[in-house]
């Protein structure tokens, strides 16, 4: 299978192409049945690309033939084959749940959920810091009209925010992008690891400025902190489905700055090793505390939703901060947990604000809600989840990073604040399910059943979080393999793509 | 040749970034214009500046970089479609809140400048 690594692009941009084509057009039912069994065919792609880049070694794909590091080219080593079937699972579980009405609000949802899938996987396989800007912007793109997908007032105030932001964003990225090759001459990101510790001290001071702008714009894509106002109105203002898959977004951030600072400014980038690090550490730590905050200060499900992803988000960057094998081990498992629990956490927020009429998904007493045993036993598991509670997946997640801390400096800064966060995120996740489940005033009034689809969206989302334990050996094994190829810049995912002279 | 590059495209960022943190939508919509005029500018000039350097070989004695001229027009054509859609959604905003405002509300006055319109009318 030589095209194997370009087809989780190339099937989902397919998809959404032909599902603009007559005969899918204008039918919301083929619309879903296509949809959903090409995005299950993306997930078993997506496993078999992981498969075989874990038994071969790195998959290349080099785009129209052009040696790098002239040419554009897929890299799929161990973590980025693992985001992609990350992204198609979590889509997959968000794309149920919209089959069952969530698509009807506007036109084209289902094109433009492919669209999104199609960017974040790009980004996420991509070997070229400009091939990854071009797919930044279609995710974005795709992301944009989903947002407002539907429409209404909030929508359309938190999209105008949120398209603005971005585009600044993309400009800086721009900007970084002219800096770095205008200082190191390549844009391939192995090429670019081999060139930054030739600089001359010059050149090095801009190659710096470009690496820290680099910094900026993931860091806003991540929501780090203080770039991260615009994620709560956002992630709470966006259709459900939207919402979960969006889950994957602030993850993308990560994972490129994960990429970025770790193999072209990572340990042997010589005198620009680590330039991120100094800044990284604080601003993590801050995002973290803030993210806690945010948690216990919010006053619906969705937005405390919102903020869980910048404590996850502030939990990754500390990981990466560390510059530790071990450390980036525990970061990819805590990615995966953290990005489909708070995806399942979406779902089941709109379940309960659909059962509660107008009171929403707001802390407020309501009436009670009809189908309250079934989703509170699904909010049960996603809060054990996300806060970080045994048995489940987020417990071994965090005990994974806190054990990657031992024996460091940092290690009396991140304890107490990883901590502190988990016992705020309790106190406030046991405050919203006591107030939403338990504090009702009269019967309910509303009959609507919940879609049996949903609740299989939410269950398939929310099964990852024990499936993620009971397979804990061999998931760590595999991210513990991950971080030793990112970290090790004399592995084959350098040296393997450059031409023979260049070794 | 360089200097005075280097400042169009610094006066190009000054004013966009200014226009970007402006109030209403269309002055918005032009600094982010600006912007990417800005960026393309210095995209292009992260291939070094030459005079008279075709991007074929062989055309000329001196040659350019053809990769930074390929970027910008990668960013021009992805910065056109992102103007076009932001232009679309501020009126879709205009329309949806009823005002041009990017918070969707005119911020109310304090009552400090108030009381001084009241005393001047």
């Amino acid at each position: 299978m030589q095209h194997l690594p370009i087809l989780p692009i190339l099937l989902p941009m397919l998809a959404a192409a032909f599902m603009l084509l007559p005969p899918l057009s204008n039918s919301i039912t083929r619309h879903r049945f296509f949809a959903v069994s090409v995005m299950m065919i993306l997930v078993i792609v997506s496993a078999t690309l992981l498969l075989t880049s874990h038994q071969q070694g790195t998959q290349m794909y080099v785009l129209g033939g052009w040696q790098p590091p002239f040419g554009i080219a897929l890299v799929a080593d161990r973590l980025s084959t693992m985001m992609v079937l990350l992204t198609s699972v979590l889509a997959l579980g968000a794309q149920l749940y919209a089959c069952a009405g969530d698509d009807h609000d506007g036109m084209y949802f289902h094109p433009l959920f492919m669209f999104l899938v199609m960017g974040v996987n790009g980004a996420f396989l991509t070997g070229d810091i400009f091939n990854l800007f071009v797919f930044f912007e279609v995710l974005l793109i795709a992301s944009y009209a989903l947002l407002i997908h539907g429409g209404g007032k909030q929508k359309t105030k938190a999209t105008v925010h949120y398209v603005i932001l971005n585009l600044v964003g993309s400009s800086i990225f721009l900007f970084a992008l002219g800096i770095l090759y205008g200082t190191i001459g390549s844009l391939n990101m192995e090429d670019m690891a081999n060139k930054v510790r030739l600089l001359g001290e010059h050149e090095q001071a801009l190659a710096k400025a470009g690496g820290l702008l680099l910094l900026v714009v993931f860091g806003l894509k991540a929501a780090l902190l203080p770039l991260h106002f615009w994620l709560p109105k956002t992630y709470a203002a966006a259709s459900a489905p939207v919402a979960a898959l969006f889950a994957i977004m602030t993850k993308v951030g990560v994972y490129s700055t994960l990429r970025v600072h770790t193999t072209i400014f990572g340990e042997d980038a010589g005198a620009l090793a680590g330039i991120a690090i100094p800044w990284l550490w604080p601003l993590a730590l801050i995002t973290l505390g803030m993210g806690a905050i945010g948690v216990l200060a919010s006053p619906s499900l969705r937005l405390t939703a919102a903020n869980l992803v910048i404590v996850s988000v502030g939990t990754l960057m500390l990981a990466i901060a560390m510059q530790r094998e071990a450390a980036t081990s525990a970061a990819l498992y805590y990615m995966i947990h953290s990005t489909l629990a708070t995806g399942a956490l979406f779902l089941i927020a709109d379940l309960i604000s659909k059962q509660r009429g107008k009171a929403e998904d707001r802390y407020v007493v309501a009436r009670k809600m009809n189908q309250g045993k079934v989703i509170g036993v699904a909010f049960f598991i996603a809060a054990l989840t996300v806060v970080g509670m045994p048995p489940l997946s987020g417990f071994v997640g965090k005990i994974l990073i806190l054990q990657a801390a031992q024996g460091m400096t940092e290690m009396i800064w991140v304890w107490p604040v990883i901590l502190l966060a988990g016992l705020a995120c309790l106190v406030a996740i046991s405050r919203a399910g006591t107030t939403v489940f338990w504090r009702t005033a009269g019967e309910s009034t509303n009959y609507v059943p919940i879609s049996r689809l949903k609740l299989i969206a939410v269950a398939f989302l929310l099964s990852a979080s024990p499936l993620l334990v009971m397979f804990g050996g061999p998931v760590t094994a595999y991210t513990d393999l991950a971080a030793a190829q990112l970290h090790d810049n004399k592995a084959q995912s350098v040296y393997a793509i450059l031409p023979e002279g260049d070794k | 040749m360089e200097a005075i590059y280097a400042f169009c495209v610094g006066i190009l960022t000054t004013c966009g970034f200014f226009l970007v943190l402006r109030g209403r939508t269309f002055t918005v919509v032009m600094g982010l214009t600006l912007l990417s005029y800005a960026v393309n500018l210095f995209l292009f000039a992260s291939g070094r500046l030459k005079l008279d350097g075709a991007a074929v070989l062989g055309q000329s004695i001196e040659y350019s970089d053809p990769l930074p001229q390929a970027l910008v027009l990668t960013a021009i054509v992805i910065g056109f479609a992102m103007t076009a859609f932001v232009v679309i959604l501020a009126m879709r905003s205009r329309a949806d809140q009823g005002n041009d405002h990017v918070d969707g509300h005119i911020p109310v006055q304090s009552t400090k400048s108030r009381i001084s319109e009241k005393r001047h009318s």
